[in-house]
């Protein structure tokens, strides 16, 4: 029965050898087009990056810079040296991450342990909960700016990073849980339960036996939770000023700057190095990545 | 439970109190970052410090201050207003309203200085909340906003003398586009089509056709046949710009001017810092000149409101900001950076360029024949939501093929739906 | 103790509720509330009634960004999950290069659109980008401008989407193939099934689970898809390509128009609620009947 089964297989893969390289070929081919579509953005703010403000000016969008020249770099990340609303990157990235590791802890933690009691201590009315979570990815933020606001001035953290890291922690939560509840729904009860008869606690479990298993979907949420922090915009716009406020509004300042010159290469260069750190995490977490997704999505 | 541990331990981080002798102290929302008006700023900021003041900046740069003024509502509405806040036109009066204001504490300052005589009086009514009873706000200087800036290579290549009339305007730009030349450098973003919508209606309309129009609503002139024939202007205009205008900052606008890509923008006098930047000269490599019109000017001050404030220190920053912002060499270096004119009256126009000096005899006269008119695009002359139903209309007709009468309907009905 | 150790469970999701009652409900409310009032620069308390409703519905402009939002979130939607399958199954295919080609897939993801929005707006835009590069190629005829058309505009704004999102789309779905049995595969083979049928038929719909956080995740950027719109139109040409998020911030915070911002925020919430609560609900219905 066994032989008969490879045997039939064998046949059917070695029909299709010469079609499957046409389809190989075909396959490759699609694969590139989208390569060109996701890298084009990509290309040209490198390839701008390292031009100077005369090439850009005369030249194709498209074209190579006819040298490597770090000086653009340089302005973003420390500036020109010359004082007075002279935006430069340097003390914005270190506010960054003062507000991400926090936020993205906290949230990621609560959302585990959501996840966990939602779906190993089931109780009655516990998908209405859930659907509560849920819902919360939709609020629209803009709406929101307001009474956040207000409830930040009466907490007397409107103005600082503590604030916007509960204001990250509030709305990330909602994603956390998902993620987690997701994933633990798909883990097989049974350990849960014998633990239990064997008198282990909610805590314990949790602890002993959920959070070791965890690792992938942790990943995940990280990679979220550390994508949706660091690029966020509106919440640092709205929420901090000055000297505390995060990069991407550091960025934005750099960019949009009233009725300086444009200077693209800078501009370009400082996205990239804005992006750096979210970059670094998909290209080292990227395998996690997949791998967290799929013990979470999929109910074998 | 870790949250509310958190949350304990972020109040009592809050509550640390601030170590401070009564230093004034000045929170200054603002959204110039950039350039000739970062560097103008510097100046105050200097000054500021000198005086032993403690100044907290708080840039917010982008769109015209679209993304500070999200910031600002947000500090006001978590009762932590900002001492001081680049706003300007009549939305200092609607804060007023909300009742965020006063006391005013910068009034004193003000009368003990005599702002009253130091300042023209439109420009002062600009400034004063309660009803027109105290000062609330300083102005630091005067935008005209009906500039047209040309390239005087490709003007004399071409034969065109500065056109003194729309008529003109339009035959020198069939002329320069016959040539493959872009008559109009434009970039069609909201805030610009009306800064050349009101140009032209100034122009085409006259001064008390606009003022009926933009400064009192008049919904007969706001639907009116000249102002089907502003908007046939416009569409004009737009036949005058190239296809990659929607979208384009104003500077790269001017900056095909000043490579001579494009012979005109319509733009107000901060342009003049782009020209500058890259060491082009008026009257040698470029030319400014007023818009068509009868003797209009389009004004635009901007200005700084001082909030009502808690603490000593606060008031005092506030009190200190006024008076250096009215300081006649603030006013005079920070415009000669900026390329506007001082608000104040009595500041030497010598050191200023030639485009400037036509600003400041030009204002005198447009005061004298009633020509002198707050620019509503650039928010000086209606309350937000009116100015706001307006542009709406202007670009959205500058970007279709709506009619003008269609169009002249269409902004009387928004202005009566925003009311 | 028994009573403790019995809501455990319970009491660790509280504060949790807690700040979500607080923050999401609350908020809602609040925005419900004040959407009722005559608010203009900043929040007032007095009831007013529902005109902020009717003054929003006769507004042309909010009609516009109604309908761009129900072109963008279909069209980004369906191309985001349909480039995501497509990808995705690609990929499984024993690739070489996966690693690497997975990372460029993703990594739009990982940068905020404040930047990546002035690039896009390059290769876009007919004077400087794709157009001008064929011009030069030497394809006179070549056009592609839909950036400055006012017809065409939130297209551009969808292909900008998508880049941006189809790639984490992607990653889910091939997480989900990943999770499939190899075994199905190989029995659905033997009984003569082509590649096409195999994946149709038997793996997507499979895929149940992975197809709702898909959903989640592209409504809840598409709503919110503001960034996006700044960065590359601000809305125009003209008002062309407005969107409710946009319209909402520019009337709260640049209009003073906070009424009429909350009247437009709570019809957004409730189009999402109507669309969405429903669907999730019944996702969840299925989970448990399982």
């Amino acid at each position: 029965m066994q032989d008969k089964e490879t045997l039939k297989l064998n046949k059917l893969e070695a029909d299709s050898k010469r079609k499957n390289t046409i389809y190989r070929w075909i396959l490759y081919f699609i694969l590139a087009v989208f390569v060109i579509y996701y890298l084009t953005p990509l290309y040209v703010m490198i390839v701008t990056s390292f031009k100077t403000m005369p090439e850009i000016r005369q030249g194709n969008l498209f074209s190579l810079p006819s040298s490597l020249k770090f000086d653009a770099w340089k302005q973003a990340w420390d500036g020109t040296g010359y004082k007075g609303g002279d935006v430069f990157l340097k003390p914005y990235f270190w506010n960054s991450i003062k507000l991400v590791v926090p936020a993205v802890v906290i949230s990621t933690l609560l959302g585990a342990i959501n996840g966990y009691a939602l779906t190993k201590w089931r109780f009655k009315g516990d998908s209405y909960v859930f659907l509560l979570f849920l819902f919360g990815t939709f609020i629209p933020y803009q709406a929101i700016l307001l009474p956040m606001a207000r409830t930040l001035g009466v907490l007397g953290i409107s103005n600082s990073i503590n604030g916007l890291i509960l204001v990250h922690v509030v709305y990330g939560i909602c994603f956390t849980t998902l993620f987690c509840r997701n994933y633990y729904v798909s883990i097989s009860d049974e350990m849960v339960r014998a633990a239990r008869i064997d008198g282990a606690g909610f805590f314990k479990i949790f602890f002993k036996i959920i959070l070791p298993i965890s690792i992938p979907i942790i990943v995940v949420t990280v990679i979220w939770q550390f994508t949706q922090v660091w690029n966020d915009f509106l919440f640092g716009a709205t929420f901090s000023f000055g000297e505390s406020a995060p990069i991407q509004v550091a960025l934005n300042n750099l960019v949009l700057t009233g009725t300086a010159v444009k200077r693209y290469n800078v501009d370009m260069a400082a996205a990239i190095i804005t992006g750096i750190p979210t970059l670094i995490v998909y290209i080292l977490a990227g395998n996690y990545f997949i791998k967290g997704l799929t013990a979470g999505s999929v109910k074998g | 439970m870790k949250m509310k541990k958190l949350l304990v331990a972020l109040i009592a981080l809050a509550l640390t109190p601030s170590v401070s002798f009564a230093a004034p102290k000045a929170e200054v929302l603002h959204w110039w970052t950039g350039g000739g008006e970062a560097k103008a700023l510097k100046v105050l900021q200097d000054d500021f410090a000198a005086q032993g003041g403690i100044w907290l900046d708080m840039p917010v740069s982008g769109g015209g201050g679209d993304a500070a003024m999200q910031t600002l509502k947000a500090r006001i509405v978590a009762n932590d207003a900002p001492a001081a806040a680049q706003i300007k036109g009549p939305t200092i009066q609607e804060y007023d309203e909300e009742g965020v204001v006063g006391p005013y504490n910068i009034d004193a300052v003000a009368q003990k200085e005599g702002w009253d005589n130091l300042l023209s009086e439109q420009v002062a009514s600009h400034m004063k909340c309660d009803d027109g009873k105290a000062y609330c706000a300083a102005p630091v200087n005067i935008h005209r906003i009906d500039w047209i800036w040309a390239n005087k290579k490709v003007l004399d290549e071409n034969g065109i003398k500065m056109p003194s009339t729309w008529a003109e305007f339009n035959a020198a730009a069939d002329k320069l586009q016959a040539k493959g030349i872009i008559p109009l450098a434009h970039g069609s973003q909201p805030w610009q089509d009306a800064t050349v919508f009101e140009a032209v209606a100034l122009g085409i309309g006259g001064n008390d056709f606009y003022r009926k129009a933009f400064v009192e609503l008049d919904p007969a002139t706001l639907g009116g046949a000249t102002m089907s024939k502003v908007f046939d202007q416009m569409r004009k205009l737009k036949g005058y710009t190239d296809a990659g205008s929607p979208g384009r900052d104003w500077n790269i606008a001017t900056g095909m001017v000043m490579e001579g890509k494009a012979a005109f923008q319509i733009m107000g006098d901060w342009a003049k810092g782009e020209f500058s930047a890259n060491n082009q000269a008026p009257g040698k490599d470029y030319i400014c000149a007023p818009t068509p019109s009868d003797n209009g000017y389009l004004y635009n001050v901007d200005s700084f409101i001082f909030f009502k404030v808690k603490g000593k220190e606060k008031v005092e920053g506030q009190k200190l900001l006024a008076s250096l912002m009215m300081g006649k060499n603030f006013q005079k270096v920070f415009n000669i950076y900026k390329g506007s004119i001082p608000a104040r009256l009595d500041v030497s126009m010598d050191e200023f360029d030639m485009c400037a000096k036509k600003s400041n005899a030009d204002l005198k006269t447009a005061a004298s024949k009633g020509g002198l008119l707050p620019s509503f695009a650039h928010g000086m002359a209606l309350k937000l939501a009116q100015k706001g139903a307006i542009q709406d209309v202007v670009t959205e007709h500058f970007n279709s093929k709506m009619s003008s009468s269609d169009a002249a309907k269409k902004l009387a009905a928004a202005v009566k739906a925003s009311l | 103790m028994f009573w403790l150790k019995k809501n455990l469970p319970k009491l660790v999701l509280t504060p949790s509720l807690g700040i979500l009652s607080w923050f999401v409900y609350g908020f809602i409310f609040w925005t419900i509330y004040i959407s009722f009032t005559k608010s203009k620069m900043l929040p007032r308390y007095e009831l007013w009634g529902i005109d902020q409703y009717i003054r929003l519905w006769k507004m042309p402009r909010w009609h516009v960004a109604v309908e761009n939002l129900l072109i963008f979130t279909v069209l980004f939607i369906i191309l985001c999950i349909a480039i995501g399958i497509l990808l995705s199954i690609l990929l499984d295919q024993k690739i070489r290069a996966e690693g690497f080609l997975r990372t460029i897939y993703l990594y739009p993801m990982a940068l905020s659109f404040i930047v990546t929005g002035t690039a896009w707006k390059w290769v876009l835009n007919p004077t400087l980008g794709i157009e001008k590069f064929a011009h030069d190629m030497g394809f006179e005829t070549f056009k592609f401008d839909w950036l400055v058309t006012p017809e065409m505009s939130i297209y551009t704004i969808v292909i900008a989407g998508v880049w941006q999102s189809s790639g984490f789309i992607m990653a889910i779905f091939l997480a989900g193939l990943r999770s499939v049995d190899d075994e199905i595969i190989k029995a659905a083979k033997i009984d003569g099934a082509g590649i096409f049928s195999i994946y149709s038929k038997i793996i997507l719909p499979m895929m149940r689970p992975v197809f709702m956080s898909a959903i989640v995740i592209l409504v809840h950027l598409s709503i919110k898809s503001y960034d996006l719109i700044i960065a590359l139109t601000s809305g125009g040409p003209g008002i062309s390509s407005d969107m409710p998020a946009v319209f909402m911030t520019t009337m709260a915070f640049h209009r003073s128009e906070v009424g009429l911002a909350s009247a437009s925020a709570i019809m957004m919430f409730l189009t999402v609620s109507a669309i969405v609560v429903p669907y999730l609900y019944s996702e969840l219905k299925r989970e448990d009947a399982r």
